[in-house]
This record gives C-alpha cells, structure tokens and sequence, in this order.
C-alpha cells in the first residue's frame, strides 16, 4: 500500500425508498465541493429523467468526492449510488462489491422497513462496514432512539454511534463524512500486482463507444494501454480513464482502490458484461474476481411493435438498454395475434415499466406490452423437463407430469393492527405461513412462502391499501413448488389469442376467466359486427362477453364545404386505429393485452 | 363548369345551445363593415377567375341567420354577386331563414328580387325541446314562415329538422316528421345532433345535467326518418336530406360530388382547383385582411390526388345513389376498384356497402355507420 491509496473510501449508500438516499448523496456532494450549489438540482445522481419523476434510482451512479477531513488529510471518497427497489436487488449487490463499506440510511419516522433489511443482509454478505444513519430527524415525529434500538434488536448492529442527520436541512452531513473516513477501511489491493479491474456497470457513449464504470483492484490502467476483457479473451486499447465528478472527468491513470471509467472504443455491447474483469493485455495468469450473483429475470413479457417496420428499431432499443441494464434479457418470438417482437425477461414489475417507459420515451417506440407472467418448470410424461416463459407455449395438460411454479419468501412489516387484514391477503394468494416477529412494540415482521403470480399479480397495490401506505414488502425467490396449474385461453371472435393466454392456479380459473372477459369487453372498441369474447380452460369455455356491434358512426351535416374539418375527424379516428392491433378481424387496442394484470378491483 | 356560391352572414339574434358555427350576436354597426367587406372579398375573387370560371348555378347564403339582416341588406349580398358573377338562368338561390325573423313583407320583397329557395331553421315541434336547443321561436313561428313563404311566392322551401336531442323520445320525434310533412315543403333535411365541444348543449351533458340517447333510441329515429319521409313521398338522397323529385339540394350536390365551390365571408371555405381554403374564422381579422387588400385566407391545402380520392369517395358515399364509378375513373384516370380493392371487399362482405359495377354505395346499415366506413378510405 502507499501513494495515498489509504486515503480512498469506497461506500455505497443504502436505504429502504423514499428515506431519503438520494438527498443525502446531494449534500454529501454540496458539502464537498464537488458541485456548487448553482449546479445542483435536485438529486444530481438521479441523472435520467425517470428516476427524477419517480424520486426513485434505478442505475448505479459513481462520483468522487475529495474531503479535507478533521485530521487535516483530504481523502478520495468514491460513492456509488445504489436504487433502493426491491427489483434492483442485482444492481445493489453490484455496487456493494465496488465498496469497502455502506451508509445505511433509515427513516427516523418510519424505521426499518423491508428493503432496509434485505440491503443490510446484502451489504453483510459483501463484508461491508455499515454505517446507521437516521435520516429525517427533523420531522416532528422523529424518534431516533427507537429505530437505533430497532437497529440494534433486529439487524444486530452497534446502532450507539449512529449519526442523527437531515439530509434535507443538512444537519449531520460532516458528521457522517468523518465516519465514512474513520470507520470505512481503505482498499486493500496491490500497485505492483497485475492490473485488474472489476466492472461494475457501464453506459453506451455514440462517440466513444462503450464506458465501463470499474473498480481497480489491482496495479494501475492508464491512457494508451492494451486491455483484455477477461471472459471473452477480446482485447482493447484504452482511449480514456476518468472519473465522475458527476460529469466524467478524464485523468492519465486510474490507480488501486480507486473507481472511475475505462472507455476502449468497445463497439459491441456484448464485449463487455457488468462483472466481469479487465485486465492487461495478454494477462492470463490472473485470477478473474468473484463477479456477481447472476441476476435471474423473475418476470417475462412480450414486447411487440405497433408497427410491423418498428421490430429492428425495438431490438436496436433494447440492445442499447441492455448495455446500462445487465439484468434485462430478451429474445425473438414470434405470435399469431401479434406477429414478431420479443420475449423480455426482468427483475419485477417496476423494472419492466421502467424498460418499457424508457424504449417510448427515449426511442420513441410504440409497443404492446403482453401481461407479464412468471417462468414456470414442467416435466412431461416423458420426463423432459423445461421452462415455460410465455404462457401460450404451455403444453396440454395430458402431456404433462407435473407443472410447477416459482415462490418466492415475502417479508412484509407493518404496524400490528394490519396483522389481520395482511395475512389474510396473503392466504387468499395461496400463501404458507412461515413467521412472524415483533419489531419493538408497535411493529411486526411476517413472512410467507407465495407464489410470485399472485405477487406481480397487484399484490402490491392490494397490501398498500390494507395498510393505507404503511407495509412494506421484501421478497427473495424460495424455490419451485408443484401447482394444479392451467392454461387459460382468450378466444376474440373464435380466434384464440395466444397474447392473452395466462397460467392461473385451477381454482381460481373461473374467477381470473371472468373478470377478464369483463376487463376485455370493457376495453375493447365496439366493432362493426358482434364480437364474442370467451374465456377457456383445455376445450372448455368457461367464461363469455359480447361486445355489441356499433350500430351508430355518422356525422350527420357537412357545414359549408369545410370538409377539410371532415376529413381532419377521420384521420384521427384513423389514427387512433393505429395504436390498435389487428387480430384476425378484430381491432384490439395496446391497455387489452395488459388486461390480464389488473382484473382485480381496486379495494 | 359552373361553380357554385356560398355566402357566410356571421349573425345570430342568439347563439343555439348545439352550434358551433361562427356567429356573432347581431349588432347593426358591424354588418355595414362585413357588408363592406364583402363585396370587395366578391370582387378580388371575381378578378381572380376569368370568362366560363364565373359562371354561378348555384349561390347559397348561410349562416349564422341571414334572415336578421334587413331586407335591402340580403339584396345587397344577392346583388353584389350577380354584379360580379355571371348567375346562369334557372340557377338555384338558396337562403337560410330562422323563423321569427321572416315577415310576410321581406319574404315577398327577398322573392320578388330572385332568391327562390328558402332553407327553414324548425329544429323540433315541442317547445320545450326548442328551449333546450336554445332556439328563440315557437314552432307557430315555423308555421307562419312557411305559410308566409307560400303566400310570398317561394316554391322551393327546405325545413331542417334535429333528432337525437337529450331526453327526446321516438314519440316526439314522430310527431315532429308528422307536423312538418303537413307543411308541405319540398325538401327536408333531418340532422341527427352532434354534440360538438366547447356548446353549451355539450356542456350540460359532460356535467350530466343532460344524457346522450341511447344508440338503439338514436338509430330507432332515424330508421323513423327514413321511412315515414318515403310514404310521404320524400326521396331520401343523402345520409340526412330527404326531398320530392327533382327537389335536391343543388348546392350541396355540389359539394357532395366533390365539384368546385367559392366561399365568400368569414369562415368560408372554398375548393378551386384542387386548393381548399378557408377564410379567417374572426370577423374582425376577415374585414382587416379585406381592407389590407389581402385575401382572407387563414388556412389553405392543395390537395394530391390521393386525398381528392379519398374525399371524393367519402363524399359520394353520403349520396344514397353513391358513386358513379364511370365518372370516377374518368375524373381520375383510375378505377375506384383498383384504388381501394380491400376496403369495397371488407365492407361488402361486411353488407355495409352494395357494389353493382357501376355504383357503389351505402347500404341501409352502413349510413348509420358510415364514418367506419370512410375512415378506410383515408
């Protein structure tokens, strides 16, 4: 060690959301200089436009901050900004593998809460020095003693020399920047080991190609040096090594412990995957570093394009999305009410609106969205065992032995009295009851075993509504379970369309079928003709809507030759048409084939 | 060819509670600048066509309500257009009449002076109802207009009626058809309602203060329509107009077979060679251009032959004959068939519209839905 690398810290900060992450990593960043107070705008490391409209995180951002620090030394902090939803567990534990040690920032009204737990658990899984903060204690109803003592009780942490902050006001800010240098152990690694790197995120630049967010672990990566991208074998030349100021800021080498970017002219974007290592060119005696838990897409859906030109626009899309977001997987498929698009795998329901939000917003891309489903296990008769990631490629039920489908373990905290009200929602979800614990005297933890269907299934909505707001939900994939599980088929006008087909448990297929051809027959346009819309389990209807031909399209007068208006009229019914899909001889618009995702009536 | 004249009056005693027309609340001091104007808009336009393109079969006044002008003033507008226009003999000179605004005296003195048909606002018989439209007559006012009109001398007198109010029943409206076919007129046009944005009509049903009818109610009317206008002998010959033989609207024949038109005044459109253009919306900015010498112009396409295609198609469809296809194909040196091959296929098969090798048209079914219809056509 030597040449200032144990003046680097290297944190991530942690929190449940909206207890206040971000405003935090605002002021450590105002307090530090690194931006004026001119330049912030509010939550500068939300950088994309959606994270700022949800107040939420979703990439992982780096910036280094430099602190002159009590002792006299001005220390490198590098913070690494981690999303707080419980669908980015992945890209927390990405970050986490970056840090030597983590803020962990807790609401002082609100206290632990489900994603507090599951990114401490994670945090200690990578070693990492926790540092409580208890953020909000401005607010009238603080109580900064009772969440330490939670701290202490639940997760058992020495909570004594947690600090008290308002990130909003700025109270406690220094405070917490003299533990991150007292407490959080510089990186260990060697300047005269080979060069390794690990990378831990990355983004697509037009001009110069792909930039890799990395870690050095070992020995230095400077301007001009030929790179190898250890699990391809590929090599590369470096164009540029910097750090985040936020704004990149180019430098002449990128040393032990520190964090910062490698850009390479990598074009393609399978050459790099976040996790993997860089190292020297021609190095192939290292070691590659533990990479990351592989994150594993709990949540399918198909994307289609509107219009039939859009498919290679909306593979060049989510290729380029891919590049920011190793957790998004997809391949082609192909249906019949639909044509071709693709089979898009996520981590849960937020990260697949949120790629979904981003492919209109940023490539201005009209889609259908199918219902998203879970990936089942089957094994036919034959004994072959396989996936099922689209419910309409489920075989027949007499060719198989047995169907199964993914639980996961639910960790639900709440305030007691909506103990009742909570468990019963979860054993209407074909929940099995595993524990319950109290959190002091006012809150209780529970978990259950549930399907995860029937938690992408607004499960979510459901449990907030129970507890006007104040559950929170964590959950972790537990496993497969064998189900009586059937395919249900949406027939439109005799046709079935493979892009409604769902998987439901059998005893909740008449109910699911029902309210879906209600949902459809509600959804959908009158048409020129009669349409039936039934629901069908095997060759069984068990459910069945008429939508009623429009008898009635007519505008009666034509005023004064401004048949220009006239026309205007039809080509915006024309145009609404468009964001319609064809099937057979029926119009259905895009919100039907979601259709299948919020049959349920609100509470 | 002739070309057929459509003169906008922007004034209304008051404003109906479905219209979104242009009108403003009558005011004597602005129709002598609109008056002015006027005729020199006639003019410049005049200048602009030469010799056969001033050649005039049909002029038709409009509104707003013309009839609140003065007598003198209508000759005025009548006048100004035959000065500077060549008015064919026998051409049809259509004004539209609110009763209530239509003594004995001006009709004969209006008739005397050449305009021949006479286009009456009845709307409905029950008061109520006319409350409700925001109409300022009583259906004995409809009464004395027509039997004024008679006496004045007219022959030609269209009423235009409205169904599918708000709370109407199929009742009232058979006994609206029932008391307006006793006035014997020669032509009848019978408006289904249009809720259009922003009136005060709308206003109340998006409040709902009022409900929109049923679409079986609303169809029943026009079913209604249909056939109690035949047994009394009244052809129907386009989606809403109805008329004993040789009765047609001349004029909006015109725009219904797509053929030129000019529109004089604020918010008139106009179709000439192949442009349609409209003028400003707003009095005020209509007499200001006028005044600069300007055209009144605020908007202007021309249009390619695809869209006069299509527009050809979705207008000729109104027309209970349709489209004569001979006449199309000469008029675009492209047979409608091979335009539109899967739209005449889908509808049909879909019995929406009858396809004979010479016409193609609507069928009774498909006029109620006929902009599902059209919209494949654009």
């Amino acid at each position: 060690m030597g040449n200032g690398q144990e003046l680097i810290r290297n944190f991530s900060i942690i929190a449940h959301i909206d207890h206040g992450k971000s405003t935090l990593a605002d002021r450590l960043l105002e307090y530090t200089g690194a931006l004026s107070k001119r330049e912030m705008t509010d939550q500068v490391l939300d950088q994309m436009d959606l994270e700022r409209e949800r107040g939420i995180t979703i990439k992982a951002q780096a910036v280094r901050l430099n602190y002159r620090a009590r002792d006299g030394l001005v220390y490198q902090l590098n913070l690494i900004d981690t999303p707080g939803h419980v669908d980015f567990n992945y890209e927390v534990s990405r970050s986490l593998a970056a840090c030597e040690g983590a803020l962990l920032v807790v609401d002082a009204v609100q206290g632990i809460e489900a994603q507090t737990l599951a990114n401490a658990y994670l945090a200690a899984e990578n070693d990492l020095v926790l540092i409580p903060v208890i953020n909000k204690i401005d607010l009238p109803n603080a109580e900064p003693a009772a969440v330490i003592k939670e701290l202490e009780e639940v997760l058992g942490l020495d909570a004594s020399g947690a600090v008290l902050a308002s990130a909003k006001l700025g109270t406690g800010v220094e405070e917490v920047l003299e533990q991150i240098v007292l407490h959080i152990p510089p990186p260990g690694g060697s300047e005269s080991s080979p060069a390794r790197a690990l990378i831990f995120d990355s983004h697509y630049d037009p001009y110069k190609g792909v930039i890799a967010y990395v870690r050095v672990v070992d020995g230095c990566f400077r301007n001009g040096m030929g790179i190898s991208v250890m699990s391809s074998g590929k090599d590369f030349e470096i164009n540029e090594v910097g750090f985040f100021r936020p704004a990149m800021t180019p430098v002449d080498e990128l040393r032990t412990g520190e964090v910062g970017f490698i850009a390479a002219g990598i074009k393609n974007l399978k050459d790099t995957r976040v996790g993997d290592t860089i190292t020297a060119k021609g190095d192939t005696a290292s070691e590659p570093l533990p990479g990351y838990r592989k994150a594993t897409p709990m949540v399918y859906c198909g994307l289609y394009p509107v219009e039939t030109g859009d498919y290679g626009n909306l593979q060049d899309a989510l290729q380029k999305l891919q590049l920011n977001d190793a957790s998004l997987i997809f391949e082609p498929e192909t249906s019949i009410a639909l044509g071709f698009g693709f089979r898009c795998g996520f981590l849960g329901l937020l990260h697949m609106e949120i790629v979904q939000e981003r492919i209109e917003r940023e490539y201005g891309l009209n889609m259908i969205i199918t219902a998203p489903s879970v990936v089942y296990r089957v094994t036919t008769v034959h004994k072959e065992e396989f996936y099922i990631e689209n419910p309409a490629k489920l075989p027949s039920a007499g060719s198989l032995e047995k169907t199964e489908e993914p639980f996961v373990s639910a960790v639900i905290m709440m305030p007691k009295e909506y103990i009742g009200s909570v468990m019963e929602l979860c054993q209407e979800r074909r929940g099995v009851f595993l524990n319950m614990e109290y959190l002091g005297e006012n809150r209780v933890m529970i978990t259950y075993e549930i399907p995860l269907s029937e938690i992408i299934y607004d499960f979510f909505d459901h449990l907030k509504s129970r507890t006007r707001g104040y559950a929170s939900l964590d959950y972790e994939l537990a496993g497969y379970r064998e189900g009586r599980l059937v395919r249900l088929d949406i027939m439109v006008n005799g046709e079935p369309v493979d892009a409604l087909t769902c998987i439901v448990h059998a005893d909740k297929a008449y109910q699911r079928g029902r309210q879906l051809v209600e949902k459809l027959r509600s959804l959908m346009p009158r048409q020129l003709f009669d349409v039936p819309i039934q629901a069908a389990v095997g060759n069984k209807v068990i459910a069945r809507e008429t939508i009623k031909a429009r008898r009635k399209d007519v505008l009666s007068k034509c005023y004064g030759g401004d048949i220009t208006r006239k026309r205007k009229l039809l080509e915006k019914q024309k145009e609404g048409k468009k964001r319609m899909k064809q099937v057979g001889n029926v119009e259905i618009p895009q919100e039907a084939f979601m259709a299948v995702l919020s049959t349920t009536k609100k509470e | 060819m002739a070309l057929g004249i459509y003169i906008h009056v922007p004034f209304c005693l008051g404003k109906c509670s479905y219209c979104d027309f242009v009108s403003y609340r009558w005011v004597h001091d602005k129709v002598d600048a609109y008056l002015e104007a006027l005729a020199k808009e006639t003019r410049m336009r005049s200048k602009e066509l030469s010799g056969n393109n001033r050649q005039v079969e049909s002029l038709y006044i409009g509104g707003g309500t013309p009839t609140c002008l003065k007598r003198e003033e209508i000759l005025f507008v009548v006048k100004n257009c035959s000065f500077h226009f060549d008015l064919l003999p026998g051409a049809e000179i259509s004004l539209e009449a609110n009763p209530g605004t239509v003594s004995m005296e001006k009709l004969e003195f209006l008739y005397s002076n050449g305009i021949n048909r006479l286009s009456i606002g009845a709307q409905a018989c029950q008061e109520w109802l006319l409350k409700l439209l925001g109409r300022k007559h009583s259906f004995e006012d409809v009464q004395d207009a027509v039997r004024s009109a008679r006496k004045a001398g007219f022959k030609n007198i269209s009423i235009d009626l409205i169904f599918g109010t708000p709370g109407q029943t199929t009742g009232d409206w058979n006994e609206s058809l029932q008391r307006v076919i006793e006035l014997a007129p020669e032509h009848i046009s019978a408006y289904g309602l249009h809720l259009a944005a922003g009136t005060p009509l709308n206003e109340r049903v998006s409040k709902g203060e009022l409900e929109v009818l049923e679409e079986e109610i609303w169809l029943e009317m026009y079913e209604e329509a249909i056939e109690v206008l035949a047994a009394a002998g009244f052809e129907h010959y386009e989606i809403s107009n109805f008329a004993l033989p040789g009765r047609q609207c001349r004029h909006n024949l015109l725009y219904w077979r797509n053929l030129p038109y000019l529109g004089l005044g604020p918010a008139a459109f106009s179709y000439l060679n192949n442009r349609r253009f409209g003028n400003e919306k707003s009095l005020e900015k209509y007499i200001q251009k006028i005044n600069e010498e300007k055209p009144a112009e605020a908007e202007s396409e021309t249009l390619p032959q695809r869209i006069r295609m299509a527009e050809t198609v979705i207008l000729g469809l109104r027309l209970l004959k349709g489209i004569d296809l001979n006449e199309f194909a000469l008029r675009f040196g492209k047979r409608l068939e091979e335009v539109y091959p899967g739209q005449i296929d889908k509808f049909v098969r879909l019995k929406l519209i009858e396809y004979d090798g010479k016409n193609v048209r609507l069928t009774r079914k498909g006029l109620a839905v006929s902009n599902q219809v059209f919209v494949e056509f654009i």
